[in-house]
């Protein structure tokens, strides 16, 4: 699996699958972000920007059977994930949307979006 | 027609700009507020202050009213989000996409975003086409790039001057469309002689390209 972005959730996601026992690649501009994984990570980290389709090529993203895209911006996010999902053709791809607005956008493209906003609101207001 | 640009800079500026002096009505979103101010003193345009990839944004601008939106941000990202954005949730017709990564045009086609437009890629193709021969006067690319049609001028020097176009050593994949000889245009046929001062226009495929200049100019390049 692919993770793009090293911060708090991409590395709490990339320490848990690679303690899972799953085969992980962690994409992130930023190499001092590494430092956030645990010392027993065993999967790969690349230093790139997941926009740059070459990145994406160099982790392999062609046989992940899912990439989860955590950057801090939406519209990278949303991007590497429709690049993985139409190009690559990976099986599952999520995509952390912090504007639900964007997220309703690319509702029924293929790719799962996952808002903090919406899920913070839900567990403050849970659907009636 | 109503035009919506989103990005900043000089890139910008000229072209709406040019885009003005056209006739067409226009909009700009810039998330740089000194530049905005800038845009508005300069500018007969609508100027919106924030970011272009927020569909709030895009709302405000009246992006569900245009008929085409230019997202030429630096960001590939970015751009991208505002074209799908036009596209699936405005339904504008023309959404247009400055790409910088050259690798991301094919990209943006394959996501549906077929007008992708990389100046880098175009770039390259120029200077690997050795647009600095001289003799070369002009060079676009036809059908997304995959056919060119060039003007070369002929010198006394070229190989190929006092022949007809049937006996040249062409390639399949280019043809010569049209021979300008003393400010007069000439739909050259295979019995067409070629003469020194010759300009002509070549339609061929860019693989093609450098052995058709070879031919007409004698120079293979190496």
């Amino acid at each position: 699996m692919v993770i793009v972005g090293c911060g708090r959730f991409g590395s709490y996601l990339a320490n848990r699958y690679s303690r899972a026992g799953s085969s992980v690649v962690v994409v992130d501009p930023d190499p001092g972000s590494f430092t956030a994984l645990s010392a027993d990570f065993s999967g790969f980290t690349i230093e790139g920007n997941a926009f740059e389709f070459a990145v994406l090529q160099q982790a392999k993203t062609g046989k992940a059977d899912l990439l989860v895209a955590t950057t801090q911006k939406d519209s990278t996010n949303l991007f590497c994930a429709q690049v993985a999902k139409v190009h690559f053709q990976v099986p599952e791809v999520i995509a952390r949307v912090y504007d639900p607005s964007l997220a309703a956008i690319f509702q029924g493209s293929g790719i799962t979006t996952i808002s903090p906003v919406l899920i913070a609101a839900e567990s403050f207001f849970p659907p009636a | 027609m109503k035009i919506c640009i989103v990005g900043g800079g000089l890139l910008a500026y000229f072209l709406a700009r040019s885009l003005l002096s056209k006739g067409h009505s226009l909009t700009i979103i810039n998330n740089d507020r000194e530049e905005c101010s800038w845009f508005a003193r300069r500018l007969k345009a609508v100027i919106v202050h924030g970011n272009g990839t927020q569909p709030a944004i895009l709302d405000d601008a009246g992006a569900a009213s245009a008929d085409s939106i230019l997202a030429i941000t630096p960001h590939d990202e970015d751009n991208y989000l505002i074209c799908q954005a036009a596209r699936r949730k405005y339904d504008v017709q023309f959404a247009f996409a400055l790409v910088n990564d050259p690798d991301n045009e094919k990209i943006f086609r394959e996501l549906g975003i077929s007008s992708a437009f990389s100046p880098i890629g175009i770039l390259s193709l120029l200077i690997e086409q050795r647009i600095g021969y001289d003799a070369i006067t002009n060079l676009t690319p036809l059908a997304d790039g995959k056919a060119n049609l060039t003007e070369i001028t002929l010198d006394a020097a070229s190989p190929v001057t006092g022949k007809k176009i049937q006996d040249l050593d062409l390639p399949q994949s280019c043809l010569i469309v049209s021979v300008m000889r003393d400010g007069q245009v000439l739909i050259p046929r295979g019995g067409t002689e070629l003469h020194p001062g010759d300009r002509i226009g070549i339609v061929s495929l860019p693989e093609v390209y450098p052995r058709v200049l070879a031919v007409l100019t004698g120079d293979t390049g190496v």
